[in-house]
């Protein structure tokens, strides 16, 4: 697939601009974010000033309650988006994979949510949740019953950032299941068909299995990005009230600028990021090695055939 | 699509989709009508459905740079405007970058074979998951006291945020154009060599044209979060660099949110990319599924 014959110097050539962008604004800043977490460190001071604390960032954080508050709201709030999320995408995936005349403008309607800013997001449904003139609570009075503290109630308001996410990443989800739905083999459903499978069997046996793949790899993306989510929680709620919606972004986002304490901002950025790479290494891990059972599998097929 | 292609639904299934549909653009709709209306009247106790459109939100908004004086405005804020012009500025410019040198890196990547190859791939795939939040520490320390020319550094300025911009977009892109390289047939590549067409050549003439659909779907990307990040913004912008969700947010910690306005500031923000998606949503679908499905 490469074209011989040309200077040794060419790739590097095409390659430098990339290289050097992101050497020094996203190698160097990962690597500097590194060597902070390990120094006492504000704002107003140069790096070369800062106190060299060693390990001390990390044992703070393993023993403040807020930040274990902090990481377990993030999984808490991770865990309900990314699973209501997907049974809801994959759902309506599987009810609307038909010949339909409107699916095109369908699609485009369903994935606005997820191109408009994260901060209007959050300003849309603060408005939704207003506690007087909010549409959802004036809809709940006009039909008699209670009204809802959506964002100044603790235990309801990770329930409303939790919807918010829903309603705009929800089509995500669906757009891919429905992707991988359609690129299904046709001979294997006409066949399933005509063994007499019923709608459920078919779902279950065939066209579940079948998508698996496509599935984790979109739920382990969906799990990325949900630990990334920042905005929406900060015109929602804040982090409040109390810490019950502090959110470990949120929480790096407030040390860094409310605390001024960057160095042990930078402590729970290294946390968090090593937790994302765990899961990045996993989906790498497992589309490789997805790859390789389908070349294996296609090799024994073809030495069966021969 | 004649009718035997189409057999009839049942009409809970029509009931369902209205349903999804109300849902998904309801929120948006909502935002567009409160625009529309003064703050008295939104915060009024008998709010009806019936009422007089009033573009005056957006006047407001806009006020500096409006081509007529608009009535009833007593005092003009131009934060916005600035904000709004600094928004267009640099996504504009960031976008453009990332796509040319971000397409240069993928060709060389689907194309040549050299030494590091496959660490670089790799290195983009990783690299795809940094967070804003985890490059705030760093860059707000960099940038301020690192990057500087004489007494000019890079915090503050437009082209300190298009830096990071660049950067956090550019593996998204190398890694989402790889996969439509791939499919440009290599024997047109080679006809072009053989009539003497050198490798940059071949490239920005025969490559670029072919990939047409997938560079729509990444600039369409790389705009969309290179308009809509708020926090690396907040660290790095300065009193006359500040972009639209800067404002916005810094208006909202005021005491008394006037809804009818910010909701006109948020539809502003919001038009480019509801554009973007109405015009490309057929391109955005495809880069989202070759970034998730082929990977």
């Amino acid at each position: 697939m490469t074209i011989a014959n040309t200077s040794r110097l060419t790739p590097y050539l095409f390659l430098a601009p990339s290289l050097t962008v992101l050497g020094l604004a996203l190698l160097y800043p990962v690597g500097y974010m590194v060597y902070a977490s390990f120094l006492n460190w504000n704002p107003s001071q140069h790096i070369g000033q800062a106190e060299w604390v060693g390990l001390r960032n990390y044992l703070f954080l393993i023993n403040d309650p807020s930040f274990r508050e902090s990481l377990f709201v993030t999984l808490k709030f991770a865990a309900a988006v990314v699973s209501i999320e997907m049974i809801l995408g994959v759902g309506l995936a599987l009810l609307l994979d038909r010949q339909l005349r409107g699916m095109t403008l369908l699609r485009t309607l369903f994935i606005l949510p997820m191109m408009i800013a994260p901060i209007v997001v959050g300003l849309m449904w603060r408005y939704l949740y207003h506690p007087t003139v909010g549409p959802l609570n004036r809809s709940l009075s006009a039909l008699g019953m209670e009204t809802v503290p959506w964002l100044s109630d603790s235990g309801w308001a990770l329930v409303s950032i939790v919807i918010a996410d829903i309603w705009q990443w929800t089509p995500f989800i669906f757009i891919l299941a429905l992707a991988a739905l359609q690129s299904l083999p046709k001979s294997v459903m006409e066949a399933a068909r005509i063994d007499g499978a019923t709608g459920w069997q078919q779902i279950w046996h065939i066209k579940l299995p079948l998508m698996l793949p496509v599935l984790i790899v979109t739920c382990l993306l969906r799990l990325i990005d949900a630990f990334k989510v920042l905005e929406v929680v900060l015109v929602l709620t804040n982090g409040g009230p109390g810490l019950s919606t502090e959110i470990l972004s949120l929480r790096i986002a407030r040390t860094a600028s409310e605390f001024r304490e960057l160095g042990k901002a930078a402590a729970m950025s290294n946390l968090l990021l090593l937790g994302l790479m765990v899961l990045t290494a996993a989906m790498f891990a497992y589309s490789k090695w997805m790859e390789t059972r389908a070349a294996r599998l296609r090799k024994a097929a073809e030495a069966d055939a021969a | 699509m004649n009718d035997s292609r189409t057999p009839a639904q049942h009409p809970g299934f029509y009931a369902l989709l209205v349903l999804l549909v109300v849902m998904s653009v309801g929120p948006i709709v909502l935002m567009l009508v409160t625009s529309l209306r003064l703050n008295v009247e939104i915060m009024s106790d008998t709010s009806s459905l019936i009422f007089v459109p009033t573009l005056r939100n957006y006047e407001q908004v806009l006020c500096d740079v409006l081509w007529y004086e608009p009535k009833g405005i007593d005092s003009c804020d131009p934060t916005f405007a600035r904000a709004l012009g600094n928004s267009l500025f640099i996504a504009t410019i960031a976008t453009v970058i990332t796509l040319v040198i971000g397409c240069m890196a993928a060709y060389a990547i689907v194309r040549f074979r050299f030494v590091g190859r496959d660490g670089l791939t790799l290195a983009t795939l990783m690299l795809r998951m940094v967070p804003p939040a985890v490059l705030l520490v760093p860059v707000f320390g960099i940038w301020t006291f690192q990057f500087c020319i004489g007494d000019q550094c890079a915090a503050g300025t437009h082209w300190g945020i298009i830096l990071i911009y660049v950067a956090m977009n550019l593996p998204f892109v190398i890694w989402i154009l790889q996969s439509f390289i791939v499919q440009v047939p290599i024997q047109l590549e080679e006809a072009a060599r053989m009539d003497g067409a050198g490798p940059f050549r071949t490239f920005f003439l025969i490559v670029l044209p072919l990939i047409r659909p997938g560079l729509a779907a990444a600039a369409i990307f790389t705009f969309r979060i290179a308009w809509n990040e708020f926090l690396l913004a907040n660290a790095l912008a300065d009193r006359k660099t500040r972009t639209v969700p800067v404002t916005i947010v810094n208006s909202l910690t005021e005491y008394n949110i006037d809804w009818g306005v910010i909701m006109a500031t948020g539809m502003l923000l919001a038009i480019p990319p509801i554009l973007f998606t109405l015009l490309a949503s057929r391109q955005i679908i495809t880069g989202m599924t070759a970034g998730a499905v082929k990977g």
